[in-house]
């Protein structure tokens, strides 16, 4: 059980529970709509962006408990970032959630997202954690055909 | 044969179930440090050192081409494989072996079937009526069909309990109907569907029947001619026997008057640039060099399978199955999807607000395979408005305390998750 418990975080828990700006905005800029076909994951994220700045964030969608966390928590976090802020943002998380957790240390600069680093170690879950992340790099390039997580297999190479 | 069996008797498969495991070397090992509780037997099924050491054996001292050597060598092995083809048409009690055709899986058995009905079988707005518990291998070969001929889907629905709501199902055939296409288990719910009145049905208006035994064959004894089925298809690794080999069952009148699929060697009796004619079926249907050594596992996994014998097999299932959904029953949070009358050691379920994916990822951790996904039945997961289930499906190695691990690991998984 004591690995279950570094994927299992509490704040991984709670937001799995009672996820953060589950709801579509009102007024919508950006959206795009990810699907993992394995496991039948499926999200979709909604930007709201004014003056070159995200205002606004919601998603919808149904997923595993890694998944719903990540989005909840990626949503939090993009609230006021510009939308290079948040193209920086995506190759940080990426980066760190696809790195070999043995040779590649925690990013304390990630905040509360460092939680999802316990995917590190179940590789068959990975992509649940980033599902979300590469459907803001569709929203931020405003791509209309929904990601799937099998293209992001190639990227990920 | 499992070396254990003596007498010709059910047996209780209780009191051999040391003996039975020990026929399958795979079970005895740890995962993340745990013993393997192997549940994820509808994926497919582990083998039987008997099977193993039959395709060993082939390679080690056997092996040649089939049909074509003079050689001692082809004899040996044509032999062997006509006689895999032999005791598979007695294991579904075909009336000839040329009514067996070896393919690669019940996939390929399907796709086959599903092209070459479209040659001159089907016309536009003919329909074929499969089932919401398809696999979608018994789905997307009838939609290619469909695209190619101008025919379309009807669709036999689902009560809530997973099973068949024969009522809507008989108002579905018509002078149109020219196929049923339809599970005898479903995959995802376990349901065992009941074939007789409704393949009576789809030939009172002239329809042909294929079967998918893909998840019966491994726990329900079959006999095609009882049934009354066109055609019956399996996969030889869901029945304890190797990958690469499926069974593609065909009356000899349908073999006959349906055309090849594949051309090349073996399907012919002679080729000219002007003109071929095919071979008599089966061979007709099996062009290139075949899957033998598969072949051959195959006939070894029936005869392990008769060897212990299917009134053992399913009362011994029965009662783990009846003990498995109890043990769920009693599990807090735990919500069955389907409920069928008659199932097939397959049990579908969810857990309130937990996904199946983390159920899945946990029980790995504590050692046990299940399934947590759509199950390659996405429209079945719609009806039930689920995006997946975990499944544990079981064979007749798995255990009583396999079950009691399951529950206790499902339990912890309830209590990670609650806050
Ligand atoms: C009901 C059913 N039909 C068909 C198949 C396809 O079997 P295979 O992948 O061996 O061709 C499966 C396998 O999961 C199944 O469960």
């Amino acid at each position: 059980m004591s690995d279950l418990l570094a994927l299992y975080q509490d704040i991984i828990l709670e937001h799995n529970r009672s996820p953060r700006n589950f709801r579509k905005p009102a007024h919508i800029s950006h959206e795009a709509k990810g699907f993992n076909p394995l496991c039948g994951d499926k999200v979709t994220l909604y930007l709201n962006v004014e003056d070159d700045r995200i205002q606004d964030v919601g998603f919808e969608g149904s997923g595993c408990a890694i998944s719903t966390a990540s989005a909840s928590l990626m949503t939090e976090r993009l609230k006021g970032l510009t939308l290079a802020d948040a193209a920086s943002l995506f190759q940080q998380v990426h980066h760190y959630l696809t790195q070999n957790s043995a040779t590649s240390p925690l990013d304390p600069e990630l905040g509360k997202l460092e939680a999802l680093g316990g995917v590190r170690q179940y590789p068959a879950r990975v992509k649940c954690a980033t599902l979300p992340w590469h459907t803001l790099q569709a929203a931020l390039l405003n791509r209309h055909a929904p990601i799937t997580t099998e293209m992001e297999t190639h990227a990920d190479e | 044969m499992a070396t254990w069996i003596q007498a010709k008797k059910t047996l209780d498969l209780k009191q051999h179930m040391g003996s039975i495991r020990m026929d399958f070397p795979i079970l005895n090992q740890r995962v993340h440090g745990r013993p393997l509780v192997y549940l994820d037997n509808a994926a497919t099924t582990q083998k039987p050192r008997a099977v193993i050491q039959a395709m060993a054996e082939y390679y080690e001292s056997q092996n040649a081409n089939i049909h074509r050597g003079v050689h001692a060598l082809s004899e040996v092995a044509t032999s062997l494989y006509e006689s895999a083809r032999e005791t598979v048409a007695t294991f579904l009690n075909a009336q000839s072996p040329s009514e067996i055709v070896f393919t690669r899986n019940a996939t390929e058995s399907i796709n086959m079937i599903a092209n070459i009905m479209g040659h001159d079988q089907i016309k536009p707005n003919d329909e074929i009526l499969l089932t919401e518990l398809e696999h979608h291998s018994n789905i997307v070969p009838w939609q290619f069909l469909c695209e190619r001929t101008g025919a379309r889907l009807k669709i036999i629905p689902i009560q809530e309990s997973g099973d068949l709501d024969y009522e809507s199902a008989v108002k579905l055939f018509g002078p149109r109907t020219r196929i049923l296409a339809i599970t005898h288990v479903s995959n995802a719910l376990g349901t065992v569907n009941n074939l007789p009145p409704l393949i009576a049905l789809a030939h009172q208006y002239g329809a042909a029947v294929l079967v998918d035994g893909a998840q019966a064959a491994p726990h329900i004894a079959v006999d095609v001619q009882a049934l009354d089925c066109d055609f019956y298809v399996f996969s030889g690794h869901k029945i304890y026997g190797p990958t690469g080999v499926g069974v593609l069952y065909g009356k000899r009148e349908w073999l006959d008057r349906l055309p090849p699929w594949q051309g090349g060697g073996d399907m012919i009796t002679s080729v000219s640039f002007q003109h071929t004619t095919y071979a008599e079926p089966p061979h007709k249907f099996e062009a290139g060099t075949p899957p033998i050594s598969q072949a051959i596992g195959l006939a070894e996994a029936i005869r392990y399978v008769q060897g212990i014998g299917y009134p053992a097999i399913c009362a011994y299932e029965e009662n783990l199955e009846l003990y498995a959904l109890r043990r769920l029953l009693e599990t807090p949070g735990i919500q069955l999807i389907g409920q069928p009358l008659k199932r097939a050691s397959i049990v579908s379920f969810v857990m309130e607000g937990i996904h199946p994916h983390d159920i899945g990822t946990v029980l790995d951790q504590s050692g046990i395979a299940v399934r947590a996904g759509h199950h390659c039945a996405m429209p079945l997961m719609e009806h039930y408005r689920v995006p997946a289930t975990v499944r544990a499906s079981f064979a007749f190695y798995n255990t009583y305390e396999e079950v009691d691990t399951l529950a206790t690991a499902l339990e912890k998984t309830w209590k990670l998750f609650q806050p």
